[in-house]
């Protein structure tokens, strides 16, 4: 009750994470306390930083002042800022926003000095120009993101009843103030606190921080076998790649739309457009799905393959690859054209130069039968942020990646909180139940479902497949793509997944957008699952055996060989319409994680230059509350007081009982009678 | 052996407290108007309870009393029934007061004062005055309880639950701290004046005790301290 009286305990939505390598925000241990203002404007930050007089504040920014200049002097003005609080837009603002920098993944692509110095570190075109580089900043002080509900207009209430400041006079006390906890356990950078992690003087060594990473997705038209590592004789693939993941300024909010989604979906669409054609007229050349996770964290999971390839950790090495198509971001905003990215460099050898072509007029007569136009960019350039930068850096392969821009970005919220459904059209009429929303088609999934049957056939194509028929029967269903949209971007807890998971992990399905955040290596996230259990239904087949050997990873009581080839998942399938009950069944399938982890931290460089080393600090609890604080007068005046009353009655007690005898003698009788 | 009595006494005290604070923890998942209700109906059940137990302890302690003379080879009683009526009055106080006080003091730890909501932030000042008001007329209504039921006044026995009963019933007043604290204050000067006379204190000696002649008094009179 005293303490409803006292604080009042705000629901936060998200937090910034600690990173390492160039990103830092620091906290102290008992949360940062700081009197609230409302920024109005750029010229009000003047009040934080210089003339107001009851510092430290605790910045509250609309998220149209959430920009790098406010955000830079906030930072150098670090002493009498405590934290900052960003009010989350309902709506996406329309001049575009990215907390990245403007050249992502300068230092761990392709692009160096030694490669070609002309075109290292965007000297040719600058892929994200809106980039502001907030993200890989380093901040002295907390910062939370509030959604715009009724907190946080209590939050800007309580600043108006108490902190507001009329005509330059000072505000009163008690004034309103707010304390932020969000106390990362690790400091300085990735080498510093991974060396502390190794520090056990104590019983139980305290981990400080953990290195990001995941699982990358890897799927192929003909199996595997996972034991025989090293070089396959005789086998050429053909590498189909996406990325999985991506992020924002924020924990917890990375729709990653455009900047994952758009991409991994239509492999996803092309995979299972493929499986037929691929399973009755095998091409000669095996297709790979790869979905890499950590991308946007300098290629975590592509440099991690890249190496097992090279030190003979996979079943696959560098010379069984022939060529690598990857999808970037290929969200279409009304124009039906998509643009073929090659890197100029690797094609001055004539016979890379020669697989590029070929590769290029698969894909455009792919598109010829469709209302699609696929183009190289109109001038030499090289590639965008893409997991082909990391093959290339091994060795010269032909590859190409598909994005929808010519130059630049056209992605105005590049790994950003805005990066949502929204951003790339997906609106459903109003008054549609969520399950009349997944099967609704959007403009954005008709879309996508043309870009997925271009790459589909072009792959067909690709890997050798000459049937025409075939090719003509390589058809894309647009329902299941904008299922897949939905259950990404909108909602992950629908029918259409629910059906094709295995029970113990569709507990897990939310009734929110997917978090594309990469996250710790210890903690699986959770579109890997999804990406791979949607592989798996649909590039893999129905067997007709028992859960019991399906969860063995085995075909019959006997069967050793199987779970070296084939993986098995037991699904929890649909139920049938008269029944309540779902029918399981076995689904098997080529499909395999491999670990996405950066060989920075198997190698134990953590000052690497060539490998990504960032890691995520451990932090405890997150949350904030907001009280008034009184003045230092009322304080000391309370505390005064309190002395001197003990003083004085001490002081009472002692005067008294020493002259009891006297004070209370009038009632006493002379004889000593009993009462 | 003061001392001792005065351990026991507010341990043993704290059995009408505790009541009260359950009477009030489980007043607390009702409706507002409910709430207010059953909080009145709380206040005044423990009060009474208090007064009971006040009276219990009076009989037990002149029981225990009358048996430790018994026992112990002296003429005179090893502690008067006055300096109980005092020690009990203490020992309801400061576990009334340690009740009050100690939740509040727990949450003033953090950082912030009262008053988000609107309440005033001489919150912590108010109960803390209030407190030792609380405990100071606890002390007083002992010492007149015990000697009003030694000399069977009933009605001064009346008077103390009655006067208790309206300093509950005034901080209700809060968050009115001044309609709380200056009547409160005004019942606790007349209260111990009241007890004042009843141990035995008369308007004489203190003025013998303030003008420092009660040195002189004494060595008159050949009595011992």
């Amino acid at each position: 009750m005293i303490e409803k009286l006292l604080r009042t305990f705000m629901s936060w939505t998200a937090v910034t994470q600690i990173f390492h390598s160039l990103f830092r925000i620091s906290a102290s241990l008992s949360g940062d306390v700081g009197v609230l203002h409302v920024l109005e404007s750029e010229a009000n930050l003047d009040w934080v930083l210089k003339t107001g007089p009851n510092p430290p504040y605790m910045v509250i920014l609309d998220s149209t002042l959430f920009t790098r200049s406010i955000m830079m002097k906030l930072k150098t003005g670090s002493s009498r800022v405590a934290g900052v609080v960003v009010v989350a837009p309902s709506s996406n603002p329309s001049e575009g926003f990215s907390p990245h920098t403007t050249c992502p993944n300068e230092n761990s692509g392709v692009y160096s000095e030694s490669y070609d110095p002309a075109l290292a570190h965007c000297n040719v075109t600058v892929w994200n120009p809106l980039g502001n580089g907030l993200s890989y900043e380093e901040y002295d002080f907390p910062m939370f993101s509030l959604k715009d509900d009724n907190d946080t207009q209590a939050i800007k209430q309580c600043y108006y009843n108490h902190n507001h400041v009329v005509n330059g006079s000072s505000p009163q006390y008690p004034l309103c103030a707010m304390q932020l906890y969000s106390h990362m356990s690790a400091v300085t950078d990735t080498a510093t606190c991974m060396r502390r992690n190794g520090i056990n003087f104590s019983l139980n060594p305290e981990t400080v921080c953990d290195p990001l990473g995941d699982f990358n997705v890897l799927a192929s038209t003909r199996p595997l076998n996972y034991t025989d590592k090293g070089h396959k004789t005789g086998e050429s693939v053909v590498i189909a790649a996406a990325r999985l993941d991506s992020r924002s300024f924020f924990f917890d909010i990375a729709p990653g739309a455009e900047s994952a989604a758009s991409g991994f979906v239509t492999l996803l669409a092309a995979a299972h457009a493929l499986r037929n054609a691929t399973q009755e007229a095998e091409p000669n050349r095996t297709i790979l799905y790869a979905f890499f996770q950590g991308e946007t964290f300098d290629y975590i999971g592509s440099s991690r393959l890249v190496y097992d390839m090279e030190n003979k950790q996979f079943p696959l090495d560098l010379d069984n690859v022939h060529s690598v198509l990857e999808i970037g971001q290929v969200g279409l905003h009304g124009e039906s054209k998509l643009w073929v990215h090659t890197d100029p460099v690797s094609r001055r050898n004539s016979s890379v130069n020669e697989e590029v072509e070929k590769l290029i007029k698969n894909l455009n007569s792919s598109a010829l039968n469709l209302n699609f136009s696929l183009q190289e960019p109109s001038f030499s350039q090289p590639l965008p942020p893409s997991s082909l930068q990391r093959f290339l850096r091994a060795r010269p392969i032909p590859g190409v990646v598909i994005q929808n821009h010519n130059s630049a970005f056209t992605n105005k919220y590049y790994e950003s909180m805005y990066d949502n459904a929204e951003y790339l059209n997906m609106s459903y009429p109003p008054n549609l139940t969520p399950e009349e929303q997944l099967e609704y088609i959007t403009d954005a999934a008709k879309a996508l479902t043309e870009a997925a049957t271009i790459v589909a056939r072009a792959l067909y194509t690709q890997a050798g497949g000459s049937d025409p028929i075939q090719l003509q029967n390589i058809n894309v269903d647009s329902q299941m793509v904008t299922q897949m949209l939905y259950g990404f971007l909108v909602k992950s807890n629908n029918s259409w997944f629910q059906q094709m998971v295995p029970s113990d992990f569709a507990i897990h399905l939310r009734d929110r957008p997917t978090n594309f955040y990469v996250g710790v290596t210890q903690q699986h996230s959770e579109p890997t699952f999804l990406v791979q259990y949607l592989l798996a239904n649909l590039t893999g087949t129905t067997v007709n055996i028992t859960q019991d050997n399906c969860q063995n990873q085995r075909e019959g009581e006997d069967d050793k060989e199987s779970k070296h080839i084939y993986s098995y998942m037991w699904v929890q399938g649909a139920a049938p319409p008269n029944s309540t009950e779902r029918v399981a069944f076995c689904v098997r399938s080529t499909v395999r994680l491999s670990k996405a982890l950066s060989p920075a931290f198997d190698l134990k460089e953590y000052t690497s230059k060539d490998y990504s080393t960032w890691t995520e600090s451990r932090w405890k609890s997150i949350k904030g509350r907001i009280f008034l604080v009184a003045s230092h007068e009322l304080e000391m005046l309370t505390l005064g007081v309190g002395v001197a009353v003990l003083i004085a009655s001490l002081m009472l007690t002692y005067i008294i009982s020493s002259k009891a005898d006297i004070l209370f003698s009038s009632g006493r009788e002379p004889t000593a009678a009993t009462y | 052996l003061t001392l001792c009595w005065f351990f026991y006494l507010a341990i043993g005290h704290h059995i009408p407290i505790y009541t009260q604070c359950l009477i009030l923890v489980i007043s607390n998942k009702e409706s507002a108007a409910q709430q207010k209700g059953l909080l009145i109906f709380g206040v005044v059940l423990s009060v009474l309870l208090q007064e009971t137990f006040r009276f219990a302890y009076y009989k037990l302690l002149k029981k225990a009393n009358e048996g430790l003379l018994t026992l112990s080879q002296e003429e005179t009683m090893p502690i008067s029934i006055r300096q109980l009526a005092y020690v009990s009055g203490l020992g309801f106080g400061f576990m009334s007061g340690a009740f009050s006080v100690v939740n509040i003091l727990a949450d003033s730890a953090g950082p912030g004062t009262v008053g988000i909501h609107g309440d005033s932030q001489h919150y912590f000042l108010s109960s803390a005055f209030m407190t030792m008001a609380i405990i100071l007329l606890h002390m007083f209504w002992g010492v007149v309880f015990f000697d009003a039921c030694e000399k069977q006044r009933w009605w001064a026995v009346g008077a103390v639950v009655i006067s208790h009963l309206l300093v509950s019933c005034l901080t209700f007043q809060n968050p009115e701290y001044v309609a709380s604290l200056v009547p409160t204050y005004v019942i606790l000067f007349l209260m111990g004046v009241w007890a004042f006379y009843s141990a035995g204190g008369s308007l004489k000696n203190l003025k013998l005790c303030l003008t420092c002649k009660d040195k002189d008094l004494l060595l008159a009179n050949h009595r011992p301290r």
